[in-house]
């Protein structure tokens, strides 16, 4: 048992310090391509961590999304970023960003440290036993409808948190819309090998994905981490050269996209009227609400955070009459 | 758990840190989602202090939707930025752009 623990303990000291080294390095390097890669790395160890601190929920989530989406998100963006600074010329100018550097003022440093500093000082000044709201779920986990306590206060004790995080969701994708696209794409061909790599891959994706739908009810799973799986199998799809066109950018597309915000919507309003309160659901029903929930939004997130991937508008249906 | 209270704490620091002093909006961006991390680790490591083995879920939910807020902020972000470098020819906000 002295050992077991020893060794834990050092685990988590090994991989916090890496944590911290692999955040400043990435932030300093010079090089925009290895601070995405590292990025990646990084979210994996945080998913790791998440890990190590028993929350296995975010854990999946980090992992689908901290490091896999957003690592792509990055990635593309800076091949479109020197597409176009090679079509402006303006790449010279970019090499100089080091040197702003001498720029910074020296009391920066000696703020933020005393910034860490209040921090560190306001987490040790907190009393070093606390509940929190962990009674609360517990006494009413019978009346949530789901066995699992974070899928539970996701969809049900805090449901309007998730009602509101479809709708940013949304929101950010009509704004990325808004912008039109930056660079053209068409539809390409793959090498064999990532055409292979796909071909395998996208299925067994899909299937995770449900699999983590139906198993966050009673255990780590549920939505989200399904929604980015999911997603993660349209990212895959794109970079193969895959380009939704013809019926994917219309009506049935648009209304996928809106399903998981407008049934959470509807749900609530209909719920405020019935019972007066908002998105309080009935005992006997609250399983099968959930469900219905979670599965139009499990389809909502896929397709929001593919389209933030792809980030250019559908074309105008005109085009494909 | 106060050690990776702590490490949130540094990576928050650090984050900050490189939003300051890079120009480049790519780094800033990346500053944020450190930043983020941070915070999320502070959370999640306080979440442990229930004095049971089954730590508090409530920080955890409010940490799954940050880091699917986070990552359509990041998309957001990234789209502007691309149109300010088509706009200009430089990730960047110059100087004299800022009054």
């Amino acid at each position: 048992m002295e050992t077991l623990t020893l060794l834990a303990l050092s685990f988590d000291a090994l991989l916090n310090l890496s944590l911290l080294y692999l955040a400043w390095i990435l932030l300093n390097c010079e090089d925009l391509l290895k601070a995405i890669v590292l990025f990646v790395a990084f979210g994996l160890l945080m998913a790791l961590a998440w890990v190590r601190l028993d929350a296995p929920d975010v854990a999946l989530a980090e992992a689908a999304i901290g490091a896999g989406l957003t690592g792509a998100l990055l990635l593309t963006a800076l091949a479109k970023l020197r597409v176009i600074e090679t079509n402006k010329g303006t790449t010279q100018q970019l090499k100089q960003d080091s040197e702003n550097f001498q720029t910074l003022h020296y009391m920066t440093p000696l703020a933020l440290l005393l910034v860490a500093i209040g921090l560190g000082y306001v987490v040790f000044s907190m009393p070093p036993i606390s509940a929190g709201l962990s009674n609360d779920v517990a006494t009413n986990m019978g009346n949530s409808g789901v066995s699992h306590s974070v899928t539970a206060v996701l969809l049900n004790f805090r449901g309007y948190d998730t009602l509101l995080e479809m709708f940013v969701l949304l929101v950010s994708l009509l704004g990325v819309w808004s912008f039109g696209s930056t660079t053209s794409q068409h539809e390409t061909t793959p090498g064999p090998v990532l055409d292979t790599l796909t071909r395998r891959l996208v299925p067994v994706l899909i299937l995770v994905a449900a699999y983590l739908l139906w198993v966050g009810a009673h255990a780590p799973g549920g939505a989200f981490q399904a929604g980015s799986v999911l997603a993660a199998a349209g990212v895959l799809l794109l970079l193969m050269g895959w380009r939704p066109g013809g019926y994917l950018s219309t009506l049935p597309f648009r209304l996928i996209l809106v399903a998981g915000p407008g049934l959470f919507a509807i749900t609530a309003a209909l719920l405020y009227l019935l019972k007066g309160q908002l998105l309080a659901f009935p005992v006997e029903y609250a399983g099968i609400i959930i469900f219905a929930l979670e599965t139009t939004a499990t389809l909502s997130i896929a397709v929001i955070l593919a389209a933030l991937f792809l980030s250019e508008p559908p074309h105008s249906d005109k085009e494909h009459i | 758990m106060y050690f990776y209270a702590l490490i949130g704490v540094g990576l928050f620091s650090v984050g900050l840190y490189a939003l300051i002093n890079y120009a480049h909006l790519l780094r800033k961006i990346l500053a944020l989602n450190v930043m983020g991390s941070g915070i999320f680790l502070i959370l999640i490591a306080l979440a442990k202090r229930t004095g049971e083995t089954q730590p508090d879920v409530v920080p955890h939910a409010m940490v799954i939707t940050g880091i699917v807020v986070a990552v359509s902020a990041t998309a957001l972000a990234l789209t502007l930025m691309l149109k300010l470098a088509a706009e200009t020819g430089r990730a960047e906000l110059s100087e004299k752009d800022r009054d």
